[in-house]
């Protein structure tokens, strides 16, 4: 019994972690059609910003703990954006109307590039900014004990996925992003300068990514490389739940979620391939994923 | 649709005389072959981590401290026995590759450094992969070489007839059989045991060698669970509440760099190690960085006498303070190992009785089965035929307060003999026959 | 027919040409094009895959097991002839393969990249699992000859590259009539419209999956050939990275001709090689610069550079 508990709270941890991650990435492929290799990187420098920021202000003096959360939300979305907006401008926009898979390449070298930059902007020594994840503590429920900021990391995930929802469901802008994402000729044809729109998409995108790595920042050590371990898994949620879907991204999270909670908590051996394994399986029986929308052959 | 970026005929053309040029320029590059080092200087080449995980905790300390002592070497400001500049009178001259990609393309690598780069000797090799790897061909072309980190105990087994490649560092057997004895030692009382490793060769064979040693020291434990989460995973919740519903009183690791700080990190903050104590067979290169974060007591190693481990002798005074001046940190475990690779390098050439560059010959049957000093002791290349150097295995408990900053309490070191199988002997059957012919007094 | 044979007798010189080349090269030279040959072994695979419309990120799943089925060839089974070492790994491939495909072909584009990407880490994670194959530490490949000849001590890398050549070769020369002949036209016209492929009557999924096992079997070559050269194999070959060198090599060279993938693999090999010595602490910069100005300036590989046909952009 304990262990189902177990399962289900972590599950759900690691599930809203998936999603924060993922969130980015399914966005940007609905609307734009880019599977995004960089958003790994994106990560990491939200990571990188968040921690290099929060490591400062501990070390100038500063005990506010609210300050260091705010430190942490706004460096990793500055950046976030900033980073985004020069991708998209700079170089995926000479890159629209070719084909999808150049695209992908292009991703794969910003990777490489944002990689090094990173690298030789912060160095390599592990950035360790734990203060707001220690402050936070633990709540205790016997044997098991649950960390507090691991549950204001679920609390943001909810908001942001809240937030994503409304967005695309209620407001203008997201009605016009969804017709996008259905056809984007015919949007065209209908006077959306789809331009500006996926500038716009790329950039809320690449924030999302900077904000589940600037969130992840004080629980982990920060360290050249952790944005390439990310995208797998990120990639394999968003496929998983449907690209360009967010309630797909937020179903194939909790599934991945609980699955490798589960296999850790009863069969350990499977964990290196559970995700995939998972992957595997949704795409046999939905071939394009949970809540991918088939999408019309032109003949 | 924007505009089509086909290259006009005249960008085409200097496009393709371009990298006709490039493509060219680079095969004669290759026949010629980069400046070959001049007879006055002895050029080494240093392979490590620079780039990804490896590089923050030990790539980049490692190639820092090379730089420290070859600095001091070419100057002639290490103190005796190796107060002389360069070695063996030829200034010391260093090439740094990175170690990342693989073990495959570090065999390329290798040669590369070997062939083109001319050198006349390599030091490094963090991973055990790229040291299994790379030995063999060290062999083929007969080039000496040390390898200064990687823990692998399959080495030596694997390498039939070494004559080029040495090891000056110790592995993973000799880590895990000394934190078995330890625990013996200073909490003989626990029954509990639990592991957290990272799912590779490394951890794998670490918690191996440690349930085989707990199994002889102390036969009555319980092994209540490992975990091996992915390594570079760094967010170890569900590890961390698997691990806490079997209440465990030791929690044994091998993890390194930044899995192991946000692992202890996590724990500590979930109240893990307020029931269990840690023992971290790498720990000590985490020594300055953990402040608060590990709790009192926990049980940390550091590969043997390096780092905070070091011995007091002139040696370690010299290093822990040049190193510092220059690099603004105490040396962690990795630095030190790489400064006794070349104090090994250096006692090589100068008692190798040659006259300007030593052979790769002279160098190595010079350094087989010698006894020289190091900035962690005194150390005899003892194991593998005279190739695999033999050493104490230390451990001690880390405390820290905000005052006085990190400390190491409770210290205690295992001869070489005692941690290490003799030659002739495969490391598990060692352990599992009970040790014999160690000694451990 | 002219045409054909014309490129046929200029693979055929190419061929000579490098391997003669290995007696006047210095030793690494010949090591690393030795890999590079494997390599491009492997990316004529993802070529095959290419002009079918399909993009591989699993190409490292054949690979892996090619090198594999040498390693554990020469360590279990005692066997130490470079060809039937090679064989071996054919295959077990081609078994691997043949069963996947009936899965894979059924889809395309990003799910088919997944999916082929999940494959290849699950054999990685296999492999990391298993302590008895060494783990990520890998083991090493017994010393081999070929049909009794055994390379002595100077003439290893000579006698590799010499067996890398002809196996590329004779894959280049197939591969040559393959992609002339129907199945691979087929492939080509799958990728513009499928829908219309079919109603002219050829089955899709037949030639997809075809064409897979072959790209497959090259694969396996390719990862053969690196573990012969190299000595040693581990998991590595699985992962996710290393096909996805592959994926950026086969666009490097583009799909326009049998020789591109070897033309690209030697260029990739040497920048990266040359950006490793000189830029230690930054080569993935360089490399992926590099990379970005192929794609923005040359988007159909190097290989455009040297063809005089050219469409006009609309």
């Amino acid at each position: 019994m304990l262990t189902i508990w177990a399962i289900l709270i972590d599950g759900l941890i690691y599930a809203s972690w998936l999603f924060l991650v993922a969130a980015g990435l399914t966005v940007i492929y609905g609307v734009m059609r880019i599977l995004n290799m960089a958003h790994g990187s994106l990560y990491a420098l939200g990571a990188y910003a968040s921690a290099s920021s929060i490591g400062w202000y501990y070390a100038s003096g500063g005990d506010q703990l609210w300050i260091a959360f705010a430190l942490l939300a706004s460096c990793a979305i500055v950046i976030g954006a900033i980073a985004g907006f020069i991708m998209e401008r700079g170089i995926l926009r000479l890159m629209y109307g070719r084909d999808e898979v150049l695209m992908l390449i292009v991703t794969f070298a910003l990777l490489l590039i944002l990689e090094d930059l990173m690298k030789l902007a912060w160095g390599t020594t592990p950035y360790f900014a734990y203060q707001p994840y220690a402050a936070l503590g633990r709540f205790n429920f016997g044997v098991l004990s649950v960390s507090g900021y691991q549950i204001m990391v679920v609390g943001v995930s909810v908001v942001v996925g809240a937030i994503l929802w409304f967005w695309l469901e209620r407001t203008r802008t997201g009605k016009i992003l969804r017709s996008i994402i259905h056809d984007r000729e015919v949007s065209e044809a209908m006077g959306v300068n789809v331009r500006r729109m996926f500038t716009m998409t790329f950039v809320i995108g690449a924030s999302l990514g900077a904000i589940a790595g600037g969130v992840t920042a004080p629980i982990i050590s920060v360290v050249p490389g952790i944005g390439v371990e990310v995208i797998v898994v990120a990639f394999a949620v968003v496929v998983t739940g449907g690209l360009g879907s967010i309630t797909g991204a937020a179903i194939g999270a909790l599934i991945v979620g609980l699955a490798r909670a589960a296999s850790i908590h009863t069969m350990p051996q499977l964990e290196l391939f559970i995700i995939y394994a998972v992957m595997a399986s949704v795409l046999i029986f939905r071939p394009n994923g949970l809540f991918g929308q088939a999408t019309a052959r032109k003949i | 649709m924007g505009h089509s970026l086909q290259p006009k005929p005249w960008q085409r053309t200097l496009l393709s005389t371009a990298t006709s040029l490039a493509i060219a320029s680079a095969g004669i590059m290759g026949f010629a072959g980069s400046a070959s080092a001049q007879e006055d200087t002895f050029k080494v080449g240093l392979v490590t981590f620079l780039s990804g995980g490896a590089s923050g905790p030990f790539g980049v300390p490692a190639a820092q401290a090379a730089e420290t002592v070859i600095k001091a070497i070419n100057e002639g400001t290490l103190p005796k026995p190796y107060n002389t500049k360069g070695i063996n009178g030829l200034q010391l001259e260093s090439v740094v590759i990175d170690e990342a990609g693989g073990p495959t393309k570090q065999v390329e690598e290798y040669r590369n450094l070997v062939q083109r780069q001319n050198v006349d000797a390599v030091i490094g090799y963090i991973s055990s992969g790229d040291c299994l790897a790379v030995s063999p061909v060290a062999e083929e072309l007969k080039t000496f070489t040390i390898a200064f980190d990687c823990g692998t105990p399959r080495l030596f087994p694997e390498l039939e007839s070494p004559k080029y490649f040495f090891r000056t560092g110790l592995d993973a057997t000799a880590d895990n059989v000394g934190a078995a004895h330890y625990l013996k030692e200073t909490r003989p009382d626990i029954t509990r045991v639990a592991g957290i490793q990272q799912n590779y060769a490394w951890g794998q064979d670490s918690w191996n060698d440690f349930q085989l040693s707990m199994k002889q020291l102390m036969p009555g434990t319980e092994f209540v669970d490992n975990q091996t989460p992915q390594i570079f995973q760094g967010s170890y919740g569900t590890e961390i509440s698997a691990l806490q519903t079997s209440r465990p009183e030791i929690v044994h690791s091998s993890m390194w760099g930044g899995d192991m700080e946000a692992f202890v990190t996590q724990a500590n903050v979930r109240g893990l190690l307020d029931q269990a104590t840690a023992v971290l067979t790498t720990g000590e290169s985490g020594f300055n960085r953990f402040k608060d974060q590990a709790p009192d007591g926990t049980i940390i190693g550091g590969r043997g006498p390096f780092g905070a481990f070091m011995p007091e002798n002139d040696l370690s005074e010299w290093f822990s303070k040049a190193y510092e001046a220059q690099h603004g940190v105490p040396p962690s475990y990795p630095s030190s190992k790489m400064a006794q690779a070349l104090l090994a390098l250096k006692y090589a050439a100068d008692n190798s009785g040659a006259e300007g560059k030593p052979s790769d010959e002279q160098l190595a049957s010079t350094l087989k089965s010698a006894t020289f000093e190091s900035v962690s002791g005194t150390v005899r290349m003892a194991l593998s035929g005279g190739h695999q150097a033999l050493q104490p295995m230390l451990y001690g408990e880390y405390y820290y307060s905000p005052e006085t900053g990190p400390e190491l309490r409770n210290i205690r070191s295992y001869t070489g003999a005692c941690v290490s199988p003799p030659d002739g002997h495969d490391a598990q059957e060692w352990i599992e026959n009970g040790f014999p012919e160690a000694n451990c007094n | 027919m002219m045409r054909l044979r014309k490129t046929e007798i200029s693979l055929v010189v190419a061929a000579l040409v490098l391997g003669l080349s290995s007696l006047i090269s210095p030793d690494w030279l010949v090591f690393t094009s030795t890999l590079a040959v494997a390599a491009a072994l492997v990316v004529m695979g993802v070529v095959m895959l290419m002009r079918a419309g399909l993009i591989s990120f699993g190409q490292g799943l054949f690979y892996c097991t090619g090198g594999y089925a040498v390693g554990l060839g020469g360590r279990f089974l005692g066997v130490t002839d470079a060809l039937a070492l090679v064989g071996m790994g054919i295959v077990a491939t081609v078994a691997l393969a043949m069963v996947l495909g009936l899965l894979l072909t059924r889809y395309r584009e990003i799910f088919f990249a997944m999916l082929t990407l999940a494959f290849s880490m699950i054999l990685y994670g296999v492999l990391v699992k298993s302590h008895g194959l060494g783990s990520t530490d890998g083991f090493s490949v017994v010393n081999w000859s070929i049909l009794g000849y055994q390379p002595d001590q100077g003439h290893q890398s000579a006698t590799g590259l010499w067996l890398a050549i002809v196996l590329a070769l004779a894959a280049a020369l197939f591969l040559n009539r393959y992609f002339q002949s129907s199945i691979g036209l087929a492939c080509e016209a799958i990728r513009e419209n499928e829908v219309r492929v079919e109603y002219m009557g050829i089955s899709r999924r037949q030639v997809l999956y075809i064409n897979y096992v072959i790209a497959a079997a090259l694969g396996s070559i390719g990862g053969s050939l690196t573990a012969l050269t190299a000595g040693h194999v581990d998991p590595t070959m699985a992962y996710w990275t290393i096909s996805g060198e592959f994926v950026f090599i086969a666009l490097l060279g583009g799909t326009g001709h049998v020789a591109a993938p070897f033309v690209a693999a030697f260029i990739f090999i040497l920048v990266r090689t040359y950006a490793v010595e000189l830029f230690p602490n930054s080569w993935q910069l360089i490399l992926g610069i590099v990379l970005l100005l192929i794609i923005l300036f040359l988007p159909k590989g190097i290989w455009s550079l040297f063809t005089r046909t050219r469409r006009a952009e609309a």
